[in-house]
């Protein structure tokens, strides 16, 4: 049981960073319906920034506390981020807009391309580490191991969470936001900036990244250039595993990812007898995500497209 | 219009080309001896290949400091170096370039899965390549006369290290996470039969992946199997997390690794959490071995720290260079014939082929983490 | 330079000849000028016309998009693997195993084509990713309990292609020529192109291409005119998958050594650039598509060269620079015309016409929305 309860945990731990990546993914697409391939560059770029400002600092004096260095990381990265975004927006997909859909597909994995290297050639080709300045006290819950980083990055997350669907809901520009994911035509006949909504909805995304980026890094040690792929193959799955263009949806995918995995890397070995291992972790993930879309074609919370057939 | 654009296209492709021929005039410089060099210097890897290749240069340029003088005349070396980007297909069009530029060597590649397609190009051409880094056994059992390799194969590292498991360390029951790549599956199954074979029990098999960072869930499962050694084949920037996840999810085994996670950066990547860690490197330790520790200092001064394979390509073209000065030529032919009798005193221990390919003797030497670095703890044959 | 196009033009044969003694002296060309090395990347120039080519049947005809492409390839692959190399045992000619390797990979496109039918747009893409990564980590841990595709360590020494006792891995002297093994491939490569060129164009104009064309454009008039969509999508599923089982199986006798790092997302993501950036649904566009993308990383290798023509020394170096400049062009190209390269004649209408039509147009295609 305690066993049962800790695969929770990590679950828990690994989906709120996969929310939260996956909410950049669901929030263009819902707007644009745009595959931002280079989300999960923008998340490795809020790490590598954040790491660089927390490596300046301790070099300058060491005896800084932890917590305030880490932060004054965040607080770089998330900005740099957001102009990022908001740079790659506007070069490499708002001139495309008119195109077919699958020109901007290129352009962003031409961007994530350019993102990856850029990263290399300024960072080098090596992993960085994360510096040991967290506070590392470990709880014990119900037999299960849990500790402060772990609490800090779900709270964090959900915090985060919490404040897009504020924004999202409660604000003009959130209001903006739905009226040009409805229709872009009639939002601007309403007086609504398309481009600026187009615009805020990239940067609010990538400083999001730039949150997951810094506690990826800080959760799991380490940094490099590479590292966004794979995370944001995994978000990208999340979000449409939710039902891509929702919020909710996102989250909720994120979570179940996480869980999926850590349950599935965790049991299929004892369930199979042996059979199948850990090694088929992704195939059990992809499996479920098949499995949910061919029996809710537009994902879990995805609204039911009025199927034309 | 269309055909206009589709040829204007077609020319730009044609001039690319052309220019790419340039250089080709440059090749029949009389003394100049062009050595290939192939390691991914892009992509996820590409850390490891920029190591080998500066290790490399670092040899070459000592040896035409030195003066290298072959069949009467001076013969000054070039270090060609490719980027096999850790993909097979990319590493045999590599390897054919290279045969073109007409290098006389190949130091390379990096990965098991590159360095077997490209070795047959470099056997059909008939030109040596020796493998800084490339552990399958499957390399040299081709039966190519042009394939070698520095380093201790998955069998003979992987049996050193199943046996100091069970009888030094007093291992009973065994936890195996392999990356499933060609490197740390091949280490972790030789690492299985000789654990077994010296009495003890495989509590658990788990897999993870080249590229994960997040090993909680396979922890936890091992940890409810309550094993006293857990052993990952695999490389530093999945050790480096594994040590620290190790450690937060209060799983009380030692961790032991091969030459992947002896390094600078796995301690580094875990931090505290790497103290007590044990792995092997194949060889002597560097600094008990003639000019290991000059070699370190040079390597560092120029380049940084050492990352993983850079002393082995170091000491490839070094026992190649020996090959060449015994043959007293550049021939390929010739080297290739010297090579098998070549002895060489390298950084990483003497080093001396079997009829295989493969290095003879296979020394592997144990380290563990104590206070922040490797310290030897014993060399096993 | 026009009016010499357009001369060749109003002959066509002549123009024929012309390109047919291109393709057939080219490897020579580039042999003598480039090095052999260049013949090697032409040979996988050709491998990747024919994915594109294939994976074109699925994106550009049917309008379905397919990102788990490359497992089609892997399968092929290892089919012929699994028979004709020493890891089964088995030797079987290539006359055998490559159709056979076609027809299982054809008969997987139909098969995990199935449970996708009721998906559109991005969730189907999302869903082929998911069936080419399984498809792949299934080769590379099924070396145990059964050792079937030797896992990660792949399979070695796979038998080159042979006819009798004519093999097409040693030289062959004719005519006063060497023929290296890369030229020997080169020329059933392009035979093999060729053919799937020409079944491609066939296919555009056959009743089953317009029938794609109708499906793509608008699935509910597809159906109501009488089209089985879904046949005729499970078709070009498998229709795509047999070219890609094709390309895979001489994939395995070129190399000789196949593991399953070959067949990893970012080729799937590749082939389907080379198809977007040539020109969807276009078959020239397509080649030119495959044939820049597969050219331009190897030609950046010689960025030290140019380095040292211009400015005399190398100034950086090219493999810190090569890739970046390759996302550079991707981007520079797509936004420069965004159809691709060289669209096809509807899709240069969609973009003449107006805005509102155009995006009317940009709606039906790949889209989910009514």
């Amino acid at each position: 049981m305690d066993i049962f309860i800790q695969q929770l945990i990590n679950g828990l731990v690994l989906g709120s960073i996969y929310a939260l990546v996956a909410l950049g993914y669901t929030m263009v697409y819902g707007i644009l319906e745009l595959i931002n391939f280079a989300h999960g560059e923008v998340t490795m770029i809020g790490a590598m920034v954040a790491l660089a400002v927390i490596g300046a600092l301790l070099g300058a004096s060491p005896e800084l506390p932890g917590l305030m260095v880490v932060l004054a990381g965040v607080l770089v990265a998330v900005p740099a981020c957001m102009a990022l975004a908001f740079v790659i927006e506007k070069v490499a997909y708002r001139p495309l807009r008119k195109a077919p859909r699958l020109a901007p597909l290129i352009t962003a994995i031409g961007v994530s391309i350019i993102l990856q290297n850029a990263a290399m050639l300024i960072w080098g080709r090596g992993y960085i580490s994360f510096p040991a300045i967290l506070p590392q006290g470990r709880h014990d819950i119900l037999g299960a191991s849990v500790t402060d980083l772990q609490i800090a990055i779900v709270g964090l997350s959900i915090l985060c969470m919490l404040g897009l669907v504020f924004l999202v809901e409660r604000t003009r520009l959130g209001r903006a936001m739905r009226a040009t994911a409805q229709s872009r035509e009639v939002a601007e006949l309403m007086g609504v900036n398309v481009n600026t909504v187009i615009s805020a909805t990239f940067v609010i995304g990538a400083a999001l990244a730039a949150v997951a980026g810094v506690m990826v890094s800080a959760y799991y040690g380490l940094a490099h250039y590479y590292m966004g792929f794979l995370l944001g193959l995994k978000a990208f799955s999340a979000a449409v595993l939710g039902g891509i263009g929702n919020i909710a949806g996102a989250v909720l995918g994120g979570m179940l990812l996480g869980i999926i995995e850590a349950l599935g890397a965790g049991y299929i070995g004892d369930l199979t007898g042996g059979f199948l291992g850990s090694h088929y972790q992704d195939v059990f993930a992809f499996m479920v995500l098949i499995l949910v879309l061919v029996f809710r074609p537009s994902g879990l919370l995805g609204e039911r497209v009025a199927n034309r057939a | 219009m269309r055909i206009g654009q589709s040829s204007a296209i077609f020319l730009v492709l044609i001039g690319l080309l052309a220019g790419c021929g340039e250089e080709k005039a440059a090749t029949d410089g009389t003394d100049v001896v062009r050595i290939g060099s192939v390691a991914p210097l892009t992509g996820a890897q590409s850390h490891i290949g920029k190591d080998n290749d500066n290790g490399a240069r670092l040899a070459i340029e000592e040896i035409n400091a030195a003066g290298l003088t072959l069949g009467g005349k001076p013969v000054k070396l070039e270090l060609v170096s490719e980027d096999d980007a850790a993909d097979p297909k990319t590493a045999t069009n590599v390897a054919q370039k290279l045969v073109d530029r007409g290098v006389v060597a190949v130091i390379g590649h990096l990965n098991s899965g590159t360095t077997i397609p490209a070795s047959k190009i470099y056997h059909d051409a008939g030109i040596p390549q020796i493998s800084p880094s490339a552990t399958a056994t499957a390399y040299t059992a081709q039966g190519y006369a042009t394939a070698y390799r520095v380093m201790a194969n998955d069998a003979q590292q992987g049996k050193a290290l199943g046996q100091y498991a069970v009888v030094k360390l007093d291992a009973r029951r065994i936890a195996i996470i392999d990356d499933r790549t060609a490197y740390g599956q091949g280490l972790a199954d030789e690492f299985e039969k000789a654990a077994v074979a010296a009495g003890a029990t495989v509590v658990a098999r788990e897999y993870t992946s080249d590229k994960a960072t997040d090993f909680t869930a396979i922890l936890t499962s091992i940890k409810g199997k309550a094993p006293d050694l857990v052993f990952f084949g695999g490389m530093d920037p999945q050790g480096g997390p594994m040590a620290q996840q190790m450690q937060r999810l209060g799983l009380a085994a030692r961790l032991l690794g091969g030459d992947g996670l002896q390094n600078i950066n796995f301690i580094k990547l875990a931090g505290a959490d790497a103290e007590g860690v044990v792995a092997s490197s194949p060889g002597l330790p560097l600094e008990a071995m003639p000019g290991g520790a000059q070699f370190r200092q040079k390597f560092e001064a120029r380049y940084g720290p050492i990352q993983v394979y850079a002393p082995y390509a170091y000491d490839a073209v070094n026992i190649l260079v020996a090959a060449m000065r015994r043959a007293d030529s550049a021939e390929p032919a010739r080297v290739l014939a010297e090579l098998p009798r070549t002895y060489h005193p390298g950084v990483t221990g003497p080093l001396k082929f079997d009829a295989r390919g493969d290095t003879a003797g296979g020394a592997v030497t144990l380290y563990q983490v104590r206070n922040g670095t490797w310290a030897v703890l014993e060399t096993v044959h | 330079m026009p009016t010499a196009l357009d001369w060749l033009r109003r002959r066509p044969l002549l123009a024929y000849a012309l390109l047919a003694a291109l393709l057939i002296a080219l490897p020579f060309l580039v042999g003598a000028g480039l090095g052999r090395g260049w013949v090697r990347v032409l040979d996988f120039v050709l491998l990747y016309v024919m994915l594109a080519i294939g994976l074109n049947i699925v994106v550009g005809y049917a309008g379905l998009l397919d990102l788990g492409y490359i497992a089609f390839y892997a399968l092929g692959a290892y089919l012929f693997a699994w028979l004709a190399s020493p890891h089964f045992g088995l030797h079987l000619p290539f006359w055998l195993v490559l159709p056979i390797g076609a027809t299982l990979a054809g008969i997987f496109g139909a098969l995990l084509g199935a449970p996708t039918l009721r998906l559109r747009g991005d969730y189907l893409a999302i869903v082929t990713l998911g069936f080419g990564e399984i498809i792949r980590i299934f080769m590379n841990n099924l070396n145990a309990p059964v050792n079937i595709t030797n896992g990660p360590q792949g399979i070695n020494l796979i038998d080159p292609i042979r006819l009798g006792d004519f093999s097409l891995a040693s030289p062959v002297s004719l005519f006063g020529l060497q023929f290296h093994q890369p030229h020997l491939y080169y020329y059933l490569f392009l035979a093999l192109t060729l053919a799937t060129v020409f079944v491609a164009l066939r296919l555009q104009d056959s009743r089953i291409g317009r029938a794609w064309a109708a499906i793509r454009e608008d699935e509910v008039a597809a159906a109501a005119m009488g089209i089985d969509t879904r046949n005729i999508k499970l078709l070009a599923f498998a229709m795509g998958a047999a070219f890609g089982g094709l390309a895979g199986g001489l994939f395995a006798s070129f190399q000789g050594f196949i593991s399953p790092e070959s067949f990893n997302l970012m080729e799937s993501i590749m082939i389907l650039c080379m198809i977007v950036l040539g020109g969807m649904g276009n078959i020239p566009g397509v080649v030119v598509g495959a044939v820049l993308l597969t050219v331009l990383p190897e030609a950046l290798r010689h960025l030290g060269d140019w380095q040292r023509a211009v400015l005399g020394h190398v100034a950086v170096d090219p493999n810190d620079l090569r890739m970046l400049l390759f996302g550079l062009a991707m981007v520079v190209m797509m936004l420069y015309r965004p159809a691709g390269l060289l669209p096809s004649r509807q899709r240069q209408r969609e973009f003449a016409a107006e805005d509102g039509v155009a995006e009317q147009e940009q709606a039906s295609l790949y889209d989910s929305k009514a």
